[in-house]
């Protein structure tokens, strides 16, 4: 059975602002869905019904006045754990942050609050947010509500689970190298990696400063837009946050892609590609081309490199950024006693990390350290460059590109636990654009045999979000698929 | 070839306590992932400038304007151990006798 956490956000505004519905209700229907089925799903680590029930009447209460209110006003969200939140616990998926609560907000959250959304919770995460099934987290896996044997991807896996299962309307997640987009595919929602800089990092846990960006996970492409236009903006408190002035993202959602441009990612349908992702790719590329588009194949040269790249570059920026769980000033230290401040230091980081952390700090440091540093972190950043000028290549001539947002569909849980090459393999198609920090966005496209979702995957160039929620809406508005994970019917 | 690293110097460098098992396992998988992560000499040409961030920004200002910070209960709030208004920790030096 459907129940209101089941619609888009923008459905809901609309019966909000028209006060057919409460924004209470809206909350505990929520709430309700969560009850139903987080014991299987396991996407929120941190439930906060409290927050969410005092907010949602604060919405109520507001609503009375005849004000007007956001598009985001009342709408049930999660945030993923790596997000700050002032008094609330923020785990980052880790042990050594397991008591750890925030003495204040990310600034996405500040936002989003400021203009009425309503927190339901904190979401599971592969721990710092390093990982692609959600099995690094210290609190165990989240199952994918399409098939709970299957992993949700990751590393915002809790929140694409949260947004598929109904536990929230919207989730934001953070996207280093396709932490967003690719856990959005598996569990077929809607999933967005803007431009880097163009949502504040401002209390977003760091992971690899120069990739990390916060994204959305959400039902539909317009509530991407609508989220987007809220949480976009220079803000004064991280020195990378793009000066760039915010458009109207809904504007051009409708236009279609009559005219557009679309360059096919060579090795979309590569070796590697599973046949149903290839099959439903295949039929959204015809579908686009059906609808007016040019379609073309496109060479990014450089991508055969850029998973290299990407495993020096991330843990090098990752051990720098760690180093400060050391058990002084906040999280878990181990118990002593310690003969001085290195062994309680070595101590508290080897019983706090999982083994995943520990595998990319120990990469990173390696990287940086004297005698290796330009054979691989100097060498990365040049690479770096190159596919910086391939994708400047390829929007010489295209407007958008396409690709498949991962080259399998939700894997068993346990299938690629012990081989880390093979697991870095669910990223080759949307780390490229994070080294380049481009903005990307995977879209549902269908279902393969065994009935899990696939996402294809749209970038544009820096910026270029209108274009890029432009041709995700056309395709969503085409295929018009009604996405509901088998779960829910029980409910 | 998988590359050889030497595990315990840079789990010092880390600060970062590993068991037996931890290093050996990590000794093998960090060997492979490094092969293929050095495929990155490959394609950098000398001539090729680094990037360290795709879309640069340098010289980023703001009015230098005084806002409250946080108290010193809240900083020392998370602290696993605390005194006297300090964060407290086991000893960084050899005491003068």
């Amino acid at each position: 059975m459907t129940d209101v956490c089941d619609l888009t956000g923008s459905e809901l505004a609309e019966k909000l602002h028209a006060g057919e519905l409460s924004a209470a209700e809206l909350t505990e229907s929520a709430l309700r869905r969560a009850e139903a089925v987080d014991g299987d799903v396991k996407a929120i680590l941190t439930p906060t019904p409290e927050v969410a029930r005092e907010r949602a009447q604060a919405v109520d209460d507001h609503a009375t006045t005849g004000a007007t209110q956001s598009p985001v006003a009342g709408i049930p969200i999660a945030l993923k754990d790596v997000l700050a939140t002032n008094g609330i616990r923020t785990t980052c998926g880790s042990k050594i942050l397991e008591n750890y609560i925030p003495p204040y907000d990310c600034t996405a959250w500040t936002r989003l609050s400021g203009a009425g959304a309503v927190l339901v919770g904190k979401t599971n995460c592969d721990e710092f947010a390093m990982g692609s099934s959600n099995e690094n987290s210290a609190f165990g896996p989240v199952h994918n509500p399409w098939n709970l044997e299957t992993v949700p991807g990751g590393s915002s896996g809790g929140s694409a689970a949260a947004v598929a299962a109904g536990e929230a309307v919207w989730a934001l997640g953070t996207d280093t190298g396709g932490s967003v987009r690719q856990p959005a595919s598996l569990c077929g929602v809607v999933g967005l990696k803007p431009t880097y800089g163009l949502i504040s990092r401002y209390g977003l846990i760091a992971f690899a400063s120069s990739l990390d960006t916060v994204g959305t996970c959400t039902r539909s492409v317009r509530d991407a837009a609508v989220l987007l236009g809220t949480l976009a903006g220079k803000d004064q408190r991280d020195a990378t946050s793009l000066d760039a002035e915010v458009p109207d993202y809904l504007r051009a959602l409708e236009d279609g892609v009559g005219g557009l441009r679309i360059g096919v990612i060579e090795g979309t349908f590569g070796e590697g590609v599973q046949p149903g992702v290839q099959d439903a790719v295949r039929t959204s590329i015809d579908r686009l081309a059906t609808l007016g588009a040019h379609v073309d194949d496109v060479s990014l040269p450089t991508a055969d490199h850029t998973l290299s790249a990407y495993y020096l570059i991330a843990p090098s920026e990752a051990s720098s950024n760690l180093a400060r769980y050391d058990g002084v000033r906040y999280g878990f230290r181990a118990e002593g006693p310690h003969s001085d401040s290195i062994a309680m230091m070595s101590a508290t980081r080897g019983q706090g990390f999982g083994p995943e952390v520990k595998r990319r700090i120990m990469l990173g440091t390696y990287a940086l350290s004297a005698g290796y540093y330009d054979a691989y972190y100097g060498q990365a950043q040049k690479v770096r460059t190159l596919i910086i000028r391939d994708y400047e290549r390829a929007f010489a001539d295209f407007d958008v590109l396409v690709s498949p947002t991962s080259p399998t569909t939700a894997f068993r849980i346990g299938e690629r636990a012990d081989d880390p090459l093979a697991m870095y393999l669910s990223d080759v198609f949307t780390i490229p654009a994070n080294l380049a920090g481009v903005p990307a966005i995977s879209v549902p496209c269908g279902l393969d045999s065994g009935g899990l979702p696939v996402g294809l995957q749209f970038t544009a160039p820096a910026l270029g979000e209108p274009v890029l929620f432009r041709a995700a809406r056309a395709l969503e508005r085409d295929l018009g698929l009604e996405l509901r994970p088998p779960l829910l019917a029980g409910v | 070839m998988p590359v050889e690293i030497d595990i315990d110097h840079v789990a010092l460098l880390a600060r970062l306590g590993l068991t037996d098992d931890e290093k050996e396992r990590l000794r093998v998988q960090l060997g492979a992932i490094l092969e293929h992560a050095a495929r990155v000499g490959e394609v950098a040409a000398d001539d090729v400038p680094p990037t360290a961030w795709a879309i640069p920004r340098s010289n980023v200002f703001r009015e230098d304007v005084p806002e409250p910070g946080l108290s010193q209960a809240a900083a020392l709030a998370n602290a696993p151990d605390a005194e006297r208004g300090r964060f407290k920790v086991p000893r960084i030096a050899e005491t003068g006798s």
